[in-house]
């Protein structure tokens, strides 16, 4: 019995080590830069810090103008008859349900679906993602015209698939390879989040915000970059806490909305009154925790999540990154119907918004100007938007 | 003899049959008929590169297995695979790829790394079991979290690829030529059969078949293998017998992460994109666990399980197509090993009534007297 003690002890101690060795490692890729992030940076060097004249400017500019939003005409294309064709579509981990990413790509397939009337057919890989080669290929074999795979992780497999097929056109989102036979469909995440980190920073009140992100892969990482780069344009002196839920290879944090809340909580505990998540299903933690405290704000991503939460978190929805995967998956079935079946990429950017933000709810409608402002900017090259954090 | 051999088949094929049978209660529980949902998985499974896809599926779930039943032999349970395979596996990637060895010591170099990642890992669980009898399944069980956080830590930071292919995808530098591992298509070809471009029979399953048979001749034929069966079977009789019980420990577990090192190197060595990144396939260390129970510790019996595995998973990919769902195939992998494992303790305790009958009667005691 001493002995099985005696055993039960060491084992604590060590567990006590690892976890402490564990920690350790976890801080250091976790603080990738950003909070220090204002005390090494000089403002002068700082990319994202315009001359306030010239954003005065430029709001002068777009009040003038009025708005310029140019209609992407998406419409149009209903004339156009895609019967008797098949488009087949392949989505990331996750699938369809999941309120975000893949949800805006199949509403985009079922858009295009209901206009052009083809027929579909959408796949979703296993839970580690392993057969997206195969089912890409599963499409190919059965003659799809049009595949569409969702997601970066299709990169460099769908260039592949396509190599041997070379009479089907594909198509990825997030990605853009090179190949005669892939579109590729890709954003200015970070031209989006300048824009919602631009909100932040004109609404916070503690001149401290938040970011949380669902996995720290690349893509990820331009969201944080570009969330960076805004917070900073408005003033340089805010803190900014940026945190990532999982590493790579787990993807975990793209689902985890109990880890996202406790994030969320422990940035609000810390200060910070807005958070900005790239976190997929875990944003819905977000959401929640800020809803509960009740005078802080939440930032949410990629699709209008003031409008896809819905009441009564919604409330506390300050207003959304919007990524229209939707509008470029219909753009790139719209293309092909039309006859063009060239490979090609399309970087979805401010000046023909693919991106952008929401002001749904009215949260932000005294700062609009402004953020017109600095998108006037963006689109005109005076601000280059950094795609990679620390940079 | 006739007996043995069907009561030795009985099992599994008993529980195929009760896997089959939930599976329908499922599918048609979601308004699907069940022979439509099997007939388009047989004859989509049973297409050339199906077939192929199968058995590139089923040698990391043969190492796998293979590696969970060394242990099982001496009744440990070495539930780490899964962590010792992924941190082998990225270690294997990161410095292989930055050797620059000739063709076949390049890839033997990344088979010794591999064993040995996956020995050191199971190192700590194995001087913890000898030394403080702490339990390998909760050694191990914590040796995969912390396998988890370093092998992210690796691929993010020290074994990041330096020359980037993809910026977007984060994963080790890719692995030369010298390192790939040639495929078995001539062979598929040789039989007259003819895959899609794209499909490759995975050269591994040499490997696979060889480590079989190691597996074989070292549990069966060789002393070591009889003492590790004999501590498996009663480790007080064992020890009695001069067989020092803790040597057996470690050799058994150090050989099971050696194997489990392995596993990750089919994907690493003989699929495009030839190195360890965020695709890498998780989850086989866990399901090794239930072929090597599916198999009932046999090379042959996890070879079928393995296959069954590898064909189930490769022939629901149809079941979206038809608009089935895909995930039956998970509630029948879960049912298959359930009611193996029933129907197994079934048939023992069937043969032990049996054996115990005939004890009675050739000892020509009353089955009361005999009992009491």
């Amino acid at each position: 019995m001493r002995k099985n003690l005696k055993s039960l002890r060491l084992l604590f101690a060590l567990l006590a080590v690892f976890g402490l060795v564990a920690a350790a490692c976890g801080d250091d890729g976790e603080d990738t830069g950003t909070g220090d992030g204002t005390e090494t940076t000089e403002p002068a060097d700082d990319p994202c810090v315009v001359d306030q004249d010239a954003l005065d400017a430029a709001i002068a500019a777009v009040e003038e103008g009025g708005t310029d939003d140019t209609d992407e005409g998406t419409d149009d294309g209903a004339d156009l008859d895609g019967s008797g064709m098949r488009v087949g579509m392949v989505y990331d981990i996750g699938g369809k349900g999941d309120q975000s990413f893949n949800d805006a790509a199949f509403e985009g397939l079922t858009r295009a679906q209901e206009d052009f009337g083809f027929e579909v057919e959408d796949l979703e890989p296993s839970a580690g993602g392993e057969n997206r080669g195969e089912l890409l290929q599963l499409l190919a074999d059965e003659d799809y015209d049009l595949i569409i795979g969702v997601g970066f992780a299709f990169e460099e497999i769908i260039a592949e698939v396509a190599g041997n097929y070379p009479d089907i056109t594909f198509a990825v989102v997030d990605a853009a390879p090179e190949a005669d036979n892939i579109k590729g469909l890709v954003f200015a995440e970070e031209e989006g989040s300048f824009l919602v980190g631009a909100a932040a920073a004109l609404t916070t009140e503690t001149d401290h915000v938040g970011f949380i992100g669902g996995v720290e892969s690349p893509l990820i990482q331009k969201f944080e970059a570009g969330f960076v780069c805004g917070v900073h344009a408005v003033n340089p002196d805010i803190e900014i806490d940026s945190t990532y839920i999982t590493q790579p290879p787990d993807f975990a944090g793209f689902n985890d909305p109990a880890r996202g809340g406790e994030i969320a909580s422990s940035m609000y505990e810390d200060g910070a009154d807005i958070v900005y998540h790239a976190a997929g299903g875990s944003g819905g933690g977000l959401f929640e925790t800020a809803y509960d405290n009740g005078d802080v704000w939440a930032i949410g991503v990629d699709s209008d999540q003031y409008l896809t939460v819905g009441e009564p978190q919604n409330e506390r929805i300050l207003t959304s990154m919007l990524k229209e995967v939707d509008v470029a998956v219909y753009g790139a079935i719209e293309d092909f119907i039309s006859g063009d079946t060239a490979g090609g990429a399309t970087v979805f950017d401010l000046s023909i918004d693919g991106v952008g933000y929401s002001t749904e709810g009215g949260f932000i409608e005294e700062h609009v100007p402004t953020l017109e402002g600095y998108k006037s900017l963006i689109i005109d090259g005076t601000i280059e938007v950094p795609d990679t954090p620390g940079s | 003899m006739m007996r043995r051999i069907a009561l030795v088949l009985a099992a599994p094929m008993l529980a195929i049959v009760i896997a089959l049978a939930v599976s329908s209660v499922f599918l048609l529980l979601a308004d699907v008929s069940p022979a439509e949902a099997y007939g388009s998985m047989l004859s989509y499974g049973t297409e050339a590169d199906s077939l192929v896809s199968m058995f590139n599926r089923a040698i990391p779930l043969y190492i796998s297995a293979l590696a969970v039943a060394v242990g099982f032999q001496m009744g440990l349970f070495n539930i780490g695979v899964e962590g010792q395979y992924r941190i082998a596996a990225v270690v294997a990637a990161g410095l292989g790829a930055k050797l620059s060895l000739p063709g076949p010591l390049h890839v033997g170099a990344i088979f010794v790394i591999a064993v040995v990642i996956g020995m050191a890992w199971i190192a700590i669980p194995a001087i913890l079991k000898v030394t403080r009898g702490v339990h390998e399944v909760i050694a191990t069980i914590m040796m995969n979290a912390i396998s988890f956080g370093i092998t992210a830590w690796l691929l993010g930071g020290p074994l990041k690829a330096t020359s980037s292919g993809s910026s977007l995808i984060l994963g080790t530098d890719q692995l030369p030529e010298s390192a790939r591992f040639p495929t078995l298509n001539w062979l598929v070809e040789g039989l007259g059969v003819e895959m899609r471009p794209g499909s490759n029979l995975d050269g591994f399953l040499v490997v696979a078949v060889l480590l079989g048979v190691a597996y074989y001749v070292l549990v069966w034929r060789t002393r070591f293998g009889y003492e590790v069966r004999a501590s498996g079977h009663n480790r007080s009789a064992a020890e009695v017998a001069g067989i020092n019980p803790k040597a057996v420990v470690l050799k058994t577990l150090f050989l099971s992460g050696g194997v489990a090192g392995l596993i990750g190197l089919s994907y690493l060595l003989g699929s495009s994109p030839y190195r360890y990144d965020t695709g890498f396939p998780q989850q086989y260390g866990f399901t090794g666990i239930a072929v090597a129970l599916l198999g009932r510790n046999h090379p042959i019996g996890i070879a079928i399980g393995a296959l069954l595995f590898g064909f189930m998973e490769r022939s629901s990919q149809i079941l979206d197509l038809d608009d089935i769902p895909k995930e039956i195939v998970v509630i029948m992998q879960g049912v298959i090993v359930i009611s193996v494992v029933i129907a197994y303790e079934l048939v023992r305790r069937y043969r032990q009534t049996q054996q115990e009958t005939a004890v009675t009667k050739a000892t020509d005691l009353s089955p009361h007297e005999a009992t009491a």
